[in-house]
């Protein structure tokens, strides 16, 4: 499990970014920025779950806060956009601090950690539906501003990058987690608790590290969202959509790998456009087939797409070797 | 006297009705390799995990180089150099063997680089060299119980709790695995063994302790507590130490 190399990222990453450059339709690049969305914040619960093995299914809690957070700083009291989507990712930290200390310091796991988490962004979504603070039912419309330094641009191609810098940094985030001690310890923790603490390892404080980092990511998803559509009500932000994606694009793509978030989103989005054309748009079908694939990933290929393609590679890499002996035989 | 490396003082633990470890105390010299025997269910992993900082005493005291460490956390004593391997393996399934042992190492070292280096060198020193890439899930149960061994050595621990590091192994196995535990007090680790293979705590240890019901009945040299007629009824049941000297009798 060495991952991938940082040639591999950049290279990734640059493809990524010429984009907007082959072409400007609004249909390909909205795909893409939501796409890209889905991975970043994947790529915040793979943190947790796909390192850590600690399964959340509440990651709207952070979503939602770093969306909230952004948009009534910035709508309620003038706070410059940025500054408020920097201090929405440190609120998403912060309530990821929180419910990780609460939950694993009462040693919730598996199923019981869940249930917690879905408790968390439920509570939450009321909260946000009924306080004055975050527009209650209606929700909070950020102020048309098309300005850079608002966090707003007259075109979509700059907000592409945006999101697709903040995946490039969240893949980097991972990419270092993995050759850390922190993250030998994460996995320790995910393969088995008790042979964790015997050589050393501080379980509890590991799994609210990691999932501070986790919500942060996944807060940082949330406030690129409120700058995107400059809308968000409490089902958007902090609805189980929002976790039920989370999840999704690691799972399909490759839980714990460096990769599988980017690859999950992209496949999972790919499909549901597909199956939107194939259908007719139907409401709620897109959801059938996102249930179907996630069936369909788990029974068949339980790795993901990159597993799938470590398997293919290491297939090839000895397929070649044993093709000269056989033409020497 | 000088103070011994572990001193367990009248430590008692009770899961509800059920008192699994009574009024315990034993001492573990710096530098030496100490069995703990007692047949199935006298409470002797109960005590490791005691110990170790997995369960908390019901009662009783537990002292570390002079300090009490009673109801300190596994991963506080670990740091304090007191590390356990599991009678049941533990092993990190879903890595390596070669990451498996570097999760130990790591204890000291924050380098991945370092403690990977450290790892071979543990798994090469116990026989995993051959091994190292190979998934722990894939392993023999000898090789896992070596895993379990290097994975605590690779902390560089003072006192190691093994737990039946032989158990399930065949002779050939179990005869090259001593030599390794020997090698380990001879480098100065201080061993505190659960055992059932007798050869072997006869061979290594130099201060056995018997543990029969969750109370200490012996201790001593491995030949004065396998004398002892109390271990002998402890294993064998009431009046069997009679019996036996009798029959030992009739065919002298």
């Amino acid at each position: 499990m060495s991952g991938p190399s940082l040639p591999h990222i950049v290279l990734v990453v640059a493809v990524l970014a010429t984009v907007p450059l082959l072409t400007v339709s609004p249909v390909v690049l909205n795909f893409l920025v939501v796409a890209l969305l889905i991975a970043l914040v994947g790529q915040g619960w793979n943190v947790l779950a796909g390192y850590g093995g600690q399964y959340s299914f509440g990651h709207a809690a952070f979503f939602g806060t770093g969306a909230y957070v952004s948009a009534i700083l910035q709508m309620r009291y003038g706070l410059n956009a940025w500054i408020a989507f920097a201090l929405g990712i440190a609120g998403g930290a912060s309530v990821g601090a929180a419910i990780g200390a609460l939950a694993f310091r009462c040693g919730l796991k598996g199923s019981y950690f869940a249930l917690v988490t879905l408790a968390f962004a439920e509570v939450l979504r009321i909260l946000a539906s009924v306080a004055p603070i975050t527009g209650a039912g209606v929700g909070i419309l950020i102020a048309l501003d098309l300005r850079p330094q608002a966090f707003q641009f007259q075109s979509r191609a700059p907000l592409y990058w945006i999101v697709l810098a903040l995946v490039a940094i969240a893949l980097l985030i991972v990419r270092l987690i993995e050759r850390s001690r922190f993250g030998a310890w994460l996995v320790a923790v995910r393969e088995n608790e008790d042979a964790a603490r015997a050589v050393g390892v501080d379980t509890a404080r590991v799994k609210i590290a990691a999932m501070t980092i986790s919500a942060a990511i996944t807060a940082a998803g949330g406030g690129f969202y409120a700058q995107y559509f400059l809308f968000i009500d409490s089902g958007i932000a902090y609805g189980p959509w929002i976790s039920i994606e989370a999840l999704l694009a690691p799972i399909v793509g490759g839980i714990g790998t460096v990769f599988g978030p980017l690859l999950g989103a992209l496949a999972v989005k790919t499909l549901g456009e597909i199956a939107k054309l194939v259908t007719g748009g139907a409401p709620g079908l897109d959801l059938v087939i996102y249930g179907s694939v996630l069936i369909l990933v788990v029974a068949f290929a339980p790795q993901g797409i990159a597993g799938l393609l470590t398997q293919l590679h290491s297939r090839l890499t000895r397929l070649r070797s044993s093709l000269p002996e056989r033409a020497r035989g | 006297m000088a103070e011994p490396l572990l001193r367990v003082e009248r430590v008692c633990k009770a899961f509800g009705g059920l008192l699994a470890v009574e009024n315990a105390s034993l001492a573990v010299e710096v530098g030496r390799i100490t069995a703990l025997i007692g047949p199935n269910g006298a409470g002797k992993t109960t005590l490791f995990a005691i110990i170790s900082g997995f369960l908390a005493p019901s009662e009783g005291r537990i002292f570390y180089r002079g300090a009490d460490i009673t109801g300190m956390p596994p991963h506080l004593l670990a740091r304090r150099g007191i590390v356990r391997t599991f009678q049941i393996v533990q092993p990190f399934a879903g890595l390596t063997v070669h990451e498996n042992i570097a999760i130990g190492a790591h204890l000291s070292r924050r380098s991945r680089a370092e403690a990977l280096d450290a790892a071979a060198d543990v798994a090469r020193a116990v026989g995993l060299g051959d091994v190292l890439e190979r998934p722990a899930g894939s392993l023999t149960v000898a090789a896992r119980k070596r895993l379990e061994l290097a994975r605590a050595l690779a902390t560089d621990p003072e006192l190691l709790l093994l737990d039946e590091v032989l158990g399930g192994l065949n002779p050939s196995e179990i005869a090259a695995t001593v030599p390794i535990i020997r090698c380990l007090a001879g480098r100065g680790v201080t061993i505190v063994m659960i055992e059932h293979v007798m050869q072997a705590v006869i061979s290594l240890a130099e201060e056995v302790f018997v543990l029969a019901e969750g109370r200490v009945i012996a201790q001593g040299t491995p030949q004065a507590v396998v004398g002892n007629p109390r271990v002998v009824e402890a294993y064998l049941g009431h009046g069997a130490a009679a019996r036996l000297s009798a029959l030992g009798a009739m065919h002298v």
